[in-house]
């Protein structure tokens, strides 16, 4: 009963996406105010209804309900509690009901909006209405999660032990919330090039919402990277697998776009290039989507495949792009940035920015299509490693990176080298003195590892010294409290990644990595830690059994702490799983995990990972994202709001043009 | 021809490539084996009794190797075809128990049926690296010269035994089976 009322409002949420894509739309076309007002409701109906459906799935998982085929695929009895929830986007059916109910919120998230003018309001819910239109009916037709199995199997086939973890749990809903939420951007652009206004407005709209998207993109790609670090159990943290790929291209030009609305809104600059970002970001999701659903690459996230769902989401895909990119074509020549800038300027750093970026994604995405195109063509079967992409991410993310540390300074429209080539060149000195001493601690010298070092500091010292530079002697800290938190999001934004840069040169140049042999009794030493093998005892856990060894880990003669890998065999899917062992800290990891056992005597393959900084690479991808927290959460949208309800748009968009000229450098 | 079409055409080639990519199966991996002599090996038998087996053993008949493990979870999946197989009595099957414990091996035997005339046993694994094996269960149907006819990845389905390996082995044996 309670799989047939999902299924019930699921059909009902497909009704209410086909009124919100179309009446809203003509509405504001015709200038029918009547209906561009059923906008805002007819939205957050399609929300309601999708969430009961949802509600209805998490039942059924709750209630081991396995007449529904779903849950019978992805659930047991024995399940526990936080992994029946998550459980129900453990699959293909249940995940794209995620993205579709995360879809819907943003939508009535949008509906929420004060201060844009209803036809706005009214195009940009019916561009979002027509996507969810499109995963509503790819879900009902392709991938319904409400079909009914038949006889009822009397025990399901459990989740997938992979998914048994906490940090996978929430990966998928981050990720999601993260490429959904690049589809407000892409509505506001579509909506803006359907009206062919693209005044200041459209972009201070735009950027909030961007904002946060980017923001739970990158927790969502961060702890996909921590989840592989520790349950995939080879200590990696990021493997150019072709679904990490498809998230991080639509974060490399979501990244991009942030920038560029910037410089749109407060210079009125590379509108049409916004735009296209904006229509390019969410492509991506989609194409992310496609790549992961429809069996086109293989990879360790493939879902259970289909050419059917495939043909569905190229056909929607290219409605969906070539929709809005032929829409490009028709509007984008009538866009004129009329604001010029001089070479030395603000804008063109974003410009650089913007190029470099460009660069990195289409960079990832030949190294992810590549493969796919040459089978296409039917030119052979090669896959593309990691050394392609640790190269051009080298090459191209030096100068990136000195690019985030000298375009923070540099005022918008002109400026003059002079006036900050003091400051460039004392944190250049600075960082180059430090990043290339640090290595000299560890137990090698590495030039790569200081380069890296250097540039990481280079980020840092250079945005501490910006937010310095805004104060003045004597009045500090109220200087800094007068700081806009839209200037803070910049500088921690910009912390993150140098933080990010310190933590990965580190893991990568100084991981030590030893697959040795222990027999109980055995103690290994790795950078001063002994590791020291106490034997192996058998546990049980809910839904497996499991072998579990105990080492002891000691630094001069101290016991510091227990580590108990385990491999896992769960007792319905009988894949043996490693649960890797972690000391974590600040400055290193120490990792142990249980290999093969070895025929002589106790005697077991053991992995045994030194891996300094790590943590660093998660923090900086965690300090990013709360920049772009604070970055969004800036009082001028919400004081935008307020005057732009008491003018019409005439007068809104002289106003915007007089901002425009006179926006002083504030940052 | 106004530059700002150029996005569409480029979305347009890859929507192209994509479609093509659809049709397509990248986990047919194409085998270097396809065509060429069995590589040779000498392997003792799962329960200890017999000779040990070598590939020379067969020539003349075409076969099957089906290469399978008891910690493998897909090869349960498979099992029931090839039990199927061996009570109709279709064609000669030979496993190859990959990197395996011979007590986990036999009790998964007993447990799920033996379909297997021969079962070798590769604890090491090396006569797998030699086939080069890339996941298990994968099949090889050998015929009677020892030329490597076919390599199949994955469990075999119902569809495939159909549409390939059945008409294959009616082709090598010239309709008598």
């Amino acid at each position: 009963m309670i799989a047939e009322i999902g299924q019930f409002s699921l059909i009902l949420a497909l009704v209410f996406s086909t009124l919100l894509a179309t009446l809203p739309l003509i509405g504001s076309l015709r200038g029918v105010v009547n209906l561009q007002q059923l906008a805002r409701p007819v939205a957050r109906t399609q929300f309601l209804l999708t969430l009961i459906a949802y509600i209805c799935l998490t039942l059924a998982f709750l209630n081991n309900d396995f007449s529904v085929a779903y849950v019978a695929n992805t659930s047991n009895s024995h399940l526990p509690l936080l992994y029946k929830i998550s459980g129900v986007w453990g699959g293909h059916e249940g995940s794209l009901l995620l993205w579709t109910l995360i879809l819907a919120t943003w939508t009535m998230a949008v509906s929420f909006s004060k201060g844009i003018p209803e036809d706005m309001v009214a195009r940009v819910l019916s561009v979002m209405g027509m996507i969810g239109f499109g995963f509503l009916l790819f879900t009902l037709m392709t991938s319904n999660p409400f079909d009914r199995l038949f006889p009822v199997p009397p025990e399901g086939r459990d989740l997938n032990p992979l998914l048994q973890d906490v940090g996978l749990a929430i990966h998928p809903p981050m990720l999601y919330v993260g490429y959904v939420g690049f589809s407000v951007a892409f509505a506001f652009s579509v909506a803006a090039m359907i009206s062919g206004r693209f005044d200041a407005a459209w972009a201070r709209w735009t950027r909030p919402w961007t904002n946060v998207a980017w923001l739970f993109l990158t927790i969502g790609i961060a702890l996909g990277s921590w989840w592989a670090y520790y349950e995939l159990g080879w200590g990696g943290w990021w493997f150019w697998d072709p679904v990490e790929n498809a998230s991080f291209m639509p974060w490399l030009i979501g990244t991009a776009l942030i920038h560029s609305l910037a410089a749109t809104e407060k210079r009125g600059v590379f509108k049409a290039w916004t735009v296209l970002l904006s229509v390019f970001a969410f492509s991506l999701s989609l194409l992310g989507t496609f790549l992961v659903r429809s069996g086109v690459l293989t990879s360790v996230h493939a879902f259970a495949t289909d050419p059917e769902r495939g043909l569905f989401i190229l056909i929607f895909l290219t409605i969906v792009v070539g929709g809005s990119l032929s829409l490009f074509a028709w509007r984008a020549p009538k866009i004129v940035s009329r604001v010029h800038f001089n070479v030395i300027s603000r804008e063109m750093a974003i410009l650089l920015n913007n190029i470099f970026l460009g660069i990195l994604c289409f960079a990832v995405l030949i190294g992810t299509l590549y493969p796919l195109v040459l089978d296409a063509l039917n030119m052979g079967k090669i896959s593309v490693g990691p050394p392609y992409f640790d190269f051009i991410f080298m090459v191209i993310g030096i100068p990136l990176a000195a690019i985030i540390g000298i375009g923070t300074l540099i005022r918008w429209k002109k400026d003059q080298i002079k006036r900050i080539n003091k400051t460039v060149l004392f944190s250049l000195v600075l960082s180059i003195a430090v990043g290339f001493f640090t290595p000299l601690l560890m137990d090698h010298y590495s030039f790569g590892a200081g380069l890296g070092i250097a540039t990481g500091l280079f980020v840092i010292v250079l945005n501490i010294t910006n937010l310095g530079a805004r104060t003045s002697k004597g009045k500090r800290i109220k200087d800094l409290l007068g700081t806009p938190r839209s200037f803070y999001g910049m500088v921690v934004a910009h912390l993150g990644i140098g933080i990010f840069i310190i933590g990965v040169t580190m893991t990568n140049t100084y991981s030590i990595e030893k697959d040795i042999r222990m027999l109980p009794g055995d103690v290994h030493e790795i950078q001063g830690y002994g590791f020291g093998f106490k034997g192996i005892t058998e546990v049980q856990g809910p839904n497996y059994r499991a072998t579990q060894g105990r080492f002891d880990v000691t630094r001069n003669d101290k016991t510091l702490t227990t580590l108990r890998p385990e491999k896992r065999v769960y007792l319905v899917q009988q894949n043996p799983m490693t649960e890797a062992a972690i000391d974590a800290g600040f400055t290193r990891d120490l990792y142990v995990a249980l290999g093969e056992p070895l025929e002589e005597r106790n005697a077991w393959a053991v992995r045994v990972y030194f891996k300094p900084f790590i943590r660093w690479i998660w923090l900086g991808a965690l300090v990013m994202a709360l920049g772009g927290g604070l970055a969004a959460s800036d009082k001028r949208y919400r004081r935008s709001k307020k005057y732009a309800r008491a003018s019409s748009p005439m007068v809104r968009s002289a106003v915007g043009s007089v901002v425009e000229n006179n926006t002083a450098p504030v940052n | 021809m106004n530059r700002f079409l150029a996005p569409l055409g480029i979305f347009a080639t890859m929507v192209v490539l994509l479609a093509v990519g659809l049709t397509l199966n990248p986990r047919e991996i194409p085998s270097p084996f396809i065509g060429k002599p069995a590589p040779e090996f000498s392997l003792a038998e799962l329960d200890e009794k017999a000779a040990p087996i070598t590939p020379e053993a067969f020539r003349g008949e075409v076969w099957i190797m089906n290469v399978w493990a008891s910690w493998c979870v897909a090869c349960q999946q498979e099992h029931p075809l090839l039990m199927e197989m061996a009570d109709r009595n279709l064609i000669k099957l030979v496993g190859l128990n990959y990197k395996d414990k011979r007590n986990d091996a036999k009790k998964w035997l007993q447990r799920h049926g033996d379909p297997y005339g021969h079962i070798a046993f590769d604890e090491s694994g090396d006569v797998g690296i030699d086939y080069g094996v890339y996941g298990v269960p994968e099949t090889f149907v050998i015929d009677q010269d020892g030329i490597v006819q076919l390599k199949h990845i994955g469990p075999l389905t119902p569809d495939d035994l159909r549409d390939t390996i059945l008409p294959l082995i009616l082709t090598l044996t010239g309709g008598q089976s």
